[in-house]
């Protein structure tokens, strides 16, 4: 019987020689193939004595094994091999920057976020939301808030106005959010508790006025809120929306047509440098007005003052803003210039919530 | 309002700090906005004596002078002044000390080589003049070492009051002295006034004629004196008008600014001789016109009230005299007038004619009607005492008086209004001292309005002069129980789509801008608005004359002004109010925005990952459905149809509506003529939702999701490739395609638009892809090409549109 030996050395040395699949598959089919060598060294044992048979047949497909096996393995190094290859082609230069993600980009105004951080607040002390026109009649603007005709108090607003009608009445811009006092208890019976934002006009421009600005209004009616129910109120908000443990609060008396008592508040602060801290310093700054909604005015609305009783109170968003975030200027909250609004404006996501922090 | 505080005490026995006066006026309401204490300021500022003048060494314009400041030796001091001299009695600051006119501390320095250790001052450097020609060259009687500003007189702080329109009473700095007593600030000093007796009748006689129209005037008091010798006034009153800024003009005139500030008392004098006859109060004519003592010319109307004599108007009422009858050092018979006016008329002129006074401040906040004959008793006793003469009787036509208000103030109304728990005591303790009467009731006090508080009207008007004067600090901050309501929502449906759509467009890169909510008519009127009632009357400027129809042309403009700034990749939205007119119900809630240049949806500015591409319409188109989607609308129901209103480009611009009758808003590209119009420069889209259209979806009992149905079976997805006509729109072969099977088509995408080569010019290419989700078994083969089948023909049917061979 020939020996064995050379033939698989050849194939073994085939096998490792193939450098790619195709060489190695020419190897297979020449050893393996219908016509190939061992292929052809199996087919002799058919014609082998039975006891050749015994002897070659583990022979043969020993080598069959082993070849079998080389080439397997072969194939998976070869495999491995031209992945790599693949791979060390396929590259990237994962520094190149992708797009900012949109919401990162996006800005929402102060003013809309400052109206979101005082609804948060205000919601949870079971206020909701009131709103009304812009252009407003003088009627709810200064007649039914206890403005005289002709008294100088009305000469404290600007007013916008529009052109007579023919009757002689003529609307104006509201130049406060107070007439919404007037339509919200015209309209629903005590007890009420809303909390009003919106755009306002005074026919007033300079560095530090603006002729549109926004204010928020708050407005409680019922049997028994006091002037004390108003000073606390007052002191969780500002507490709650400077976000300071403790403010010192300072409670002036004031003139206004709408509340009697009327007050005027003052916050304690330091100012440093631009910046405006709450609740430390000696300053004393003035943010708000408010007072006990006047006899008149709840008479106006068809409320006994001797029944009902409450209190408002009213302050400059765009203001309690600036003091919060520091913008130095009022005029470029209206000036919509990218370079502002993309520095103080708020992220989408940042939503004021009580739970998470009101200013994101 | 301005007082001094030595003025304040010549109505207020106190011995109080001027800081804890400041700071209590302020604290009762009568807030302090400003104090000049020029005494403090001017402290280390000295009277001292120039013993020697030298030429210095080394400069010809400085002198070199020994001044004996009373404190020692003498003190070397070079001075540049022309008018250095010896022998001289001028102002010496010695080193440390702050210059205001300089706005520096002084040092020790030597000037070209001569030491100098202070300073010799003028006017300028002490801020109490312009004058910087010298130094102060003061009299010989002037005492060496003495502090000069107290020697002057202007040691006299200056307190100014920021008066709230109500307190009419504290226009004068008696009523000031008043409330300061009642806040236990000191004691208030008698200054009651005593009648003049007249020595002979008021030869001018006054009538009142209002004819048939209301009376502008309830009284008028008019006294002649003879003989008086007008001049400067003395000393110490030129000083307290110079200190709250008014300038002393004659005896006569001064006396009358000076009862107008003391006790809140406007007065008129006429020189007698330049009055023609008897006066008459009355309404101006039309036509007439006066020149004020402010030396204009007021043109008047009836609805002004005038004093005439019967040569014309010679003062106009309650606010300002004639220039004509004015007073001056030859006058020696002066009419002195003591009025009381209609306030309202007072204002309304005022403001009409555009005119400002001491008299009118007080006269609109009304003046204390019972002072009206005492103020003119005063001042008959001044003008004696300064300027000599005969008084005539007081001639008075109306009458000054009104009766007294009763409020009928229930104790347990302070506590009801304020929280407040006080002793009944206190209550009548504090009102009395403000000059209310109290008569006791049991649980009630009848109290008595004084004639000086015309703005305490009722009860809640006692519970602020009471809070007011003990202290808002002592009402007890209450927690606020915000009781059983249940935690609902708060928000209205409009505001919780306004917050929504706001955060969704943030979140797609835009930028919320806040523009005025008014703009140029050409711009209004561009953009469908402009009519005649939503027009200011008086704008603060013409560019915003008129209410915004649209928010459009207000971020154009913004996103030009950034442009114009450099930036010219802008995307910005506004939601806000946009007015169709001028009823409540024509305000609506506008979401709008912009994009311009390389601000696309999916990016801003160039890109390495992908080719450069300007705005189009469907940027916008997605921006507003976006924000229709996050503000509720229902998305599958919209409907887009071509066009829109003229400010869009007529042929890159859609509608977004449910059906005819619910128009939700618009987008597209800005027509070539609005941009221009807006100056602004494209690429440049835009879009404009209304919030108030998007229809209110039906309240649901419970917030459960529908049962999520899931198929066991996969769905089939098929392309289709159609050609057709170019205005075909892709909307209605989606439309066709979905009809072919309602139940079983699911989606229908377009994935593939294309005109150009292999396409018949005129026509278009539209592929889709549709998918098949069957329910009940996997489909066969024939079922899905029976789909397909009705697909091609519904389209063919619909649009004419053929298979892409």
């Amino acid at each position: 019987m020939n020996d064995l030996r050379p033939l698989e050395t050849e194939l073994l040395a085939a096998v490792a020689n193939a450098t790619d699949e195709p060489a190695l598959e020419a190897v297979r089919v020449a050893a393996l193939g219908r016509n190939g060598s061992i292929s052809a060294l199996l087919k002799t044992l058919g014609t082998m004595s039975a006891e050749a048979r015994k002897e070659q047949g583990p022979r043969i497909n020993g080598l069959k094994d082993r070849v079998t096996a080389a080439i397997a393995a072969r194939r998976d190094a070869l495999k491995e091999l031209a992945l790599d290859q693949r791979l060390n082609t396929e590259t990237l230069d994962v520094t190149l920057p992708v797009p900012e993600p949109p919401a990162e980009v996006g800005r929402v105004h102060p003013i809309s976020q400052v109206v979101d951080e005082l609804t948060a607040i205000f919601a949870d002390m079971g206020f909701a939301v009131a709103e009304g026109p812009d252009i407003e009649t003088d009627d709810y603007n200064f007649t039914k808030l206890n403005f005289a005709e002709g008294h100088p108090a009305r000469d404290m607003h600007d007013t916008f106005y529009f052109n007579p009608k023919p009757d002689g009445s003529r609307l104006l811009l509201r130049t406060h959010t107070s007439p919404v006092q007037i339509r919200t208890m015209l309209a629903q019976k005590p007890p009420i508790r809303v909390i009003i934002p919106g755009r306002t006009y005074r026919s007033d421009s300079d560095q530090t006025h603006t002729p549109m600005f926004h204010q928020v209004e708050g407005l409680v009616i019922d049997k028994s809120s006091h002037l004390g129910h108003l000073k606390w109120i007052l002191q969780e908000f500002c507490k709650a929306f400077f976000e300071v443990d403790q403010v010192k609060m300072r409670f002036r008396p004031s003139f206004f047509p709408f509340t009697e008592p009327s007050l005027e508040v003052d916050i304690q602060c330091r100012r440093d440098k631009g910046e405006t801290r709450f609740g430390e310093g000696d300053d004393w700054m003035e943010i708000l007005g408010c007072g006990m909604v006047h006899p008149n005015v709840l008479r106006n609305c068809g409320l006994d003052p001797d029944e009902y009783q409450g209190f408002a109170w009213g302050l400059g968003i765009d203001r309690i803003a600036m003091l919060k975030y520091g913008m130095p200027d009022l005029r470029p909250f209206f000036e919509a210039d990218v370079r502002w609004l993309s520095h103080y404006g708020f992220r989408p996501l940042d939503f004021p919530t009580l739970a998470g922090g009101l200013s994101g | 309002m301005k007082l001094t505080l030595a003025w304040l005490k010549e109505h207020l026995d106190t011995e109080a700090p001027l800081a804890a006066i400041v700071d209590r006026l302020t604290m009762i309401g009568l807030e302090v906005e400003n104090v000049a204490d020029r005494g403090k300021m001017l402290a280390p500022f000295t009277i001292a004596r120039v013993i020697s003048a030298e030429q210095h060494p080394n400069a010809d314009r400085l002198r070199v002078c020994m001044v004996d400041t009373g404190a020692g030796d003498p003190v070397q001091v070079v001075c540049g002044a022309p008018n250095a001299r010896a022998g001289m009695k001028g102002v010496f600051v010695p080193p440390g000390a702050f210059i205001p006119g300089k706005n520096m501390t002084l040092g020790i320095g030597k000037i070209r080589g001569v030491e100098s250790r202070g300073m010799l001052v003028s006017e300028f450097e002490l801020q109490i003049s312009d004058d910087h020609e010298g130094i102060i060259d003061l009299p010989q009687d002037a005492p060496v070492g003495a502090n000069y500003a107290a020697w002057v007189g202007l040691d006299d702080p200056v307190i100014e009051i920021n008066l709230t329109p109500n307190r009419a009473d504290c226009a004068g700095v008696s009523g000031i002295a008043r409330d300061l007593a009642a806040a236990e600030m000191g004691k208030l000093r008698d200054r009651s006034v005593q009648p003049v007796k007249g020595d002979f009748p008021c030869p001018v006689k006054v009538t009142l004629d209002f004819g048939p129209t209301p009376s502008l005037c309830p009284a008028f008091a008019l006294r002649l004196i003879r003989g008086v010798r007008n001049g400067p006034s003395p000393t110490w009153l030129q000083q307290r008008l110079s200190a709250i800024g008014l300038r002393p003009i004659n005896a006569l005139v001064d006396i009358t600014n000076f009862i107008t500030y003391d006790r809140g008392r406007p007065l008129h004098v006429f020189d007698a001789a330049k009055v023609h006859g008897n006066l008459t109060v009355r309404r101006a004519r039309d036509g007439e016109t006066l020149v004020a003592l402010d030396g204009k010319r007021y043109s008047l109307d009836p609805s002004m009230c005038v004093i005439a004599d019967e040569s014309g108007v010679e003062s106009l009422a309650g606010i300002m005299g004639g220039e004509s009858t004015g007073c001056s050092e030859a006058t020696t018979d002066v009419l002195i007038e003591s009025a009381l006016w209609d306030p309202v008329n007072i204002a309304q002129t005022g403001r009409k004619l555009g005119v400002q006074s001491d008299a009118r401040y007080r006269f609109e906040r009304g003046v204390d009607p019972a002072f009206m004959l005492p103020g003119l008793e005063l001042a008959t006793a001044m003008v004696l005492e300064l300027c000599g003469g005969k008084p005539s009787e007081v001639t008075v036509a109306g009458t000054p008086e009104v009766p007294a208000r009763m409020i009928d103030f229930p104790l347990d109304e302070l506590p009801r209004l304020t929280g407040l728990q006080v002793d009944r005591r206190e209550i009548e303790r504090v009102l009395g001292r403000l000059g209310f009467a109290i008569s006791d009731a049991g649980k009630h006090l009848k109290v008595t309005v004084p004639s000086w508080r015309a703005d305490v009207e009722g009860k809640a008007d006692l519970a602020e002069e009471i809070v007011r004067i003990l202290g808002v600090d002592r009402v007890p901050a209450t927690p606020f129980d915000r009781g059983e309501a249940p935690r609902k929502p708060v928000l209205t449906p409009i505001q919780l789509r306004t917050r929504k759509a706001k955060r969704a467009l943030a979140a797609r890169g835009m930028l919320e801008a806040v523009t005025w909510s008014f703009l140029a008519k050409r711009q209004a009127e561009l953009f469908g608005g402009g009519e005649p009632e939503l027009a200011l009357a008086n704008p603060i400027a013409s560019d915003l004359s008129d209410m915004r129809p649209s928010l459009i042309p207000g971020l154009v403009a913004a996103a030009q002004n950034n442009a114009d700034h450099g930036i010219a990749n802008v995307s910005l939205f506004e939601i806000g109010q946009v007015f169709r007119g001028d009823r409540p119900q024509d305000q609506l809630t506008a979401a709008s925005g912009v994009r311009r240049g390389l601000a696309k949806a999916t990016g801003i500015g160039r890109h390495w990952s992908a080719p450069a591409s300007e705005v189009d319409a469907f940027d916008a188109k997605a921006d507003a459905i976006a924000v229709l989607a996050a503000a509720g609308a229902p998305v599958a129901a919209l409907q887009v149809l071509p066009g829109g209103p003229s400010w869009f480009h007529p042929g890159r611009s859609g509608t977004i509506q449910i059906g005819p009758q619910t128009v939700l808003g618009h987008f597209g590209e800005l027509h070539p003529r609005a941009l221009e119009a807006l100056d602004a420069e494209g690429p440049l889209v835009a879009f404009e939702v209304m919030l108030e259209k998007i229809p209110e979806p039906k309240a649901k009992a419970t917030r459960a999701r529908p049962a999520l149905e899931l198929s066991l079976f996969q769905p089939v997805e098929r392309d289709f490739a159609f050609v057709v006509d170019r205005a075909v729109n892709a909307a209605d072969v989606l439309r066709a395609a979905q009809s072919a099977d309602r139940k079983l088509i699911t989606n229908v995408a377009v994935f593939d638009v294309y005109e150009g080569v292999g396409i018949e010019p005129g026509k278009k290419s539209i592929a889709i892809s549709v998918t098949l989700q069957p329910r009940e078994k996997t489909l066969t083969d024939a079922e899905i090409d029976a789909v397909a089948g009705k697909i091609v023909a519904e389209v063919g049917k619909r649009t004419r549109g053929a298979l892409r061979g």
